[in-house]
């Protein structure tokens, strides 16, 4: 993917799309030449230029976070090749800007950091010849514990400029590694464990404002569903846990009622908690011969999916928030469709996503909501308890396709995939909402 | 013996060459007295020594019979830890399940009579099953389907008249596989139920015939 033009080695940062493994279908066009294309993704240049470390450090995270938004080709330059840009050369008008060098390196957007005690972030757009947007922003210093979330938002405020929809650069995962619930960003960076060493957590939930968690910690005979702050790491345990096995904690979009199920001698059912009023549980399914579990809220707070067993092996229902009106939501062919588990509704609510047994292994399912058709998402290796992005372009989930289970992010939009998590075995993961 | 004379003959003429030497008088021979509490002290010392002598026998034999006492009470203690530790086997031995299946094997029912006779044996006794799963179900399903498993057993052990209040039930799905392996065998292990003495093993009798 590198090619001279002007005397400049022009790198494209694309990494190549894994593709092999998702039959999601690419719609990725191919950047030939330097005109633009309808349909191309457009292509972005981050200015580089003298700078510290603090300045390379934001340039490298915003060029990171924008590639792994997918909406955009980043277009990289070999550092020597900076000084000829001429960006913030004073002109006879001002600022000389060079639109006509940007536009021959195929950039339709150019982003320009200007340090300061408030930092100035341009967006140029380089077919008009003009400045798209100009943030003012205090970004803190390099080792300042919220110096990458800072950076993250500004990555987002870029594609909000350019796309008219914020990145997700800005959201962070949950997941399970080794009995362990950890927090990761979105990038793969900053990786910190929110439960003790020692204990044994399990599934997950953010709160809709990111602030709170909610997750299982197993405890002698049962399970408990603890909610944790996440700056302070205080927690308290939610009251109506004491007993039983209490797991797949999801908070209603409102973030008032935690939905969870409960394992116990009557089998395993739905149950909806008051957080607000700290009381009043409320039965949601009521199964003695079938199991009700992993409840995932509409983006409207008035209906739930979930997990039920009732018709033999576990496929995907839905019902009103307060449990009446249940019914079969993703269709299945009996005694042929395989298990179907760990539904996730889109932040949109027109899609659902879940994984389904097909031939002994789990892979990622998407349900349009509306029309109740099902399509299929993967098909190689073991692909399985799918989380999506507040953009709803995004959906992560976890594969085995490296040898162990990561977590893995896939752009519906273009196909890509990348992986978040490195190391031990990553699962159960879920995905915060922006964190502003 | 023939030597004793000539022996004797040459010990006097030392003697006499010893007194010689010495050059004195010989010594007058002691005036013989009777002193009769030296006889009586002797005697007390005799009789004190034969006391003592049979103090010790007496204490030796009961030591004796001490120690066979205690190896007799060890050998029943130990025969009833060995009857103790079989039942506890038993009781613990594991039952197993087809993949996402819950229902009780025809293979091991018998293993569930055996509990339900330790049961009724051991009326103080109290059990914990707790389910347990192979890694390739959904992790979050397999909680529920550990719960179904343990469920199962209890419920078959509450049907033949042990009360439902003397089992309790837990899962922990996929998250303590036995076997790490992930071939067909280590799955098949993973699928189980485990049977842990909750209360009152701490003397377990083994049914009759068992």
């Amino acid at each position: 993917m590198t090619r001279p033009l002007f005397g400049l080695a022009l790198t494209l940062a694309l990494a190549p799309p894994a593709l092999a493994q998702d039959t999601v279908p690419p719609r990725e066009g191919v950047r030939v030449g330097i005109t633009y294309e309808p349909g191309v993704r457009p292509g972005v240049l981050v200015v580089d230029g003298p700078g510290d470390e603090w300045l390379d450090s934001v340039r490298a995270i915003l060029r990171r976070d924008l590639e792994y938004g997918d909406y955009f080709e980043i277009i990289t330059l070999p550092p020597n090749d900076t000084t000829e840009l001429g960006i913030g050369a004073k002109g006879p008008s001002g600022e000389f800007v060079n639109f006509g060098l940007y536009a021959a390196l195929g950039a339709d957007f150019t982003v320009r950091v200007r340090p300061g005690e408030t930092s100035t972030v341009f967006l140029y757009d380089v077919r008009a010849e003009a400045v798209r947007r100009e943030m003012p922003v205090v970004l803190p210093p390099l080792q300042d514990a919220g110096f990458r979330l800072a950076v993250h938002r500004v990555a987002d405020e870029i594609v909000r400029a350019i796309t008219g929809q914020a990145g997700i650069a800005a959201t962070r995962f949950l997941f399970l590694q080794r009995g362990r619930i950890y927090r990761i960003d979105a990038d793969g960076a900053d990786l910190q464990p929110l439960t003790s060493a020692g204990t044994r957590a399990f599934s997950s939930a953010w709160s809709p404002d990111g602030r709170r968690v909610a997750y299982t910690e197993f405890h002698e005979q049962g399970a408990q569903i603890y909610l944790q702050e996440v700056d302070a790491g205080t927690r308290r345990r939610v009251g109506t846990t004491e007993r039983g096995l209490n797991y797949t904690p999801t908070f209603a979009p409102d973030g008032r009622t935690l939905v969870y199920s409960r394992s116990d001698e009557s089998g395993t059912d739905v149950f909806a908690y008051d957080l607000d009023r700290d009381c009043c549980l409320q039965r949601l399914t009521s199964g003695r011969f079938a199991d009700n579990l992993s409840p995932t809220f509409s983006p409207d707070g008035r209906r739930i999916a979930f997990v039920s067993t009732r018709a033999g092996l576990p496929q995907i229902y839905a019902m009103s928030a307060d449990g009446t009106g249940q019914e079969l939501f993703a269709p299945f062919d009996y005694g042929v469709t395989g298990s179907s588990n760990a539904p996730d509704w889109s932040p949109d609510g027109l899609s659902l996503a879940f994984h389904r047994d097909v031939g002994g292994s789990p892979q990622i399912f998407l349900m349009d909501v509306q029309r109740r058709e099902v399509r299929q998402l993967t098909s190689a290796g073991r692909n399985e308890d799918p989380t999506w992005a507040p953009d709803g372009r995004h959906l992560a989930f976890v594969s085995n396709r490296t040898g162990n289970r990561q977590i893995w992010i896939i752009d519906l939009e273009t196909g890509r995939v990348r992986q978040v998590t490195r190391g031990g075995e990553a699962r159960l993961p879920a995905w915060s909402g922006r964190m502003y | 013996m023939r030597l004793s004379i000539p022996l004797s003959l040459t010990l006097g003429a030392i003697v006499l060459a010893a007194a010689a030497a010495c050059g004195g008088q010989p010594a007058p021979p002691p005036t013989p007295t009777v002193d009769s509490a030296a006889i009586r002290d002797s005697i007390a010392r005799a009789e004190a020594a034969r006391r003592a002598r049979e103090d010790s026998i007496a204490r030796a034999r009961a030591e004796a019979e001490r120690m066979a006492a205690e190896r007799r009470r060890a050998d029943s203690l130990a025969a009833v830890t060995r009857e103790t530790e079989r039942v506890r086997g038993m009781l613990g031995e594991m039952i197993n399940f087809d993949f996402d299946k819950s229902n009780i094997r025809a293979g091991d029912a018998a293993i569930l009579d055996r509990k339900i006779a330790i049961l009724q044996a051991n009326p103080g006794v109290t059990v914990t099953i707790t389910g347990h799963c192979d890694e390739r179900g959904s992790d979050e399903y397999n909680l529920a389907l550990g719960n179904r498993r343990a469920l199962a057993a209890k419920e078959y052990i509450v049907n033949r008249g042990i009360s439902a209040d003397r089992v309790t039930t837990a899962s922990r799905g996929e998250e303590q596989a036995l076997d790490p392996a992930g071939t067909e065998d280590a799955w098949a292990r993973n699928r189980r139920d485990e049977f842990a003495l909750a209360a009152g093993g701490q003397q377990l009798r083994a049914p009759a015939g068992m």
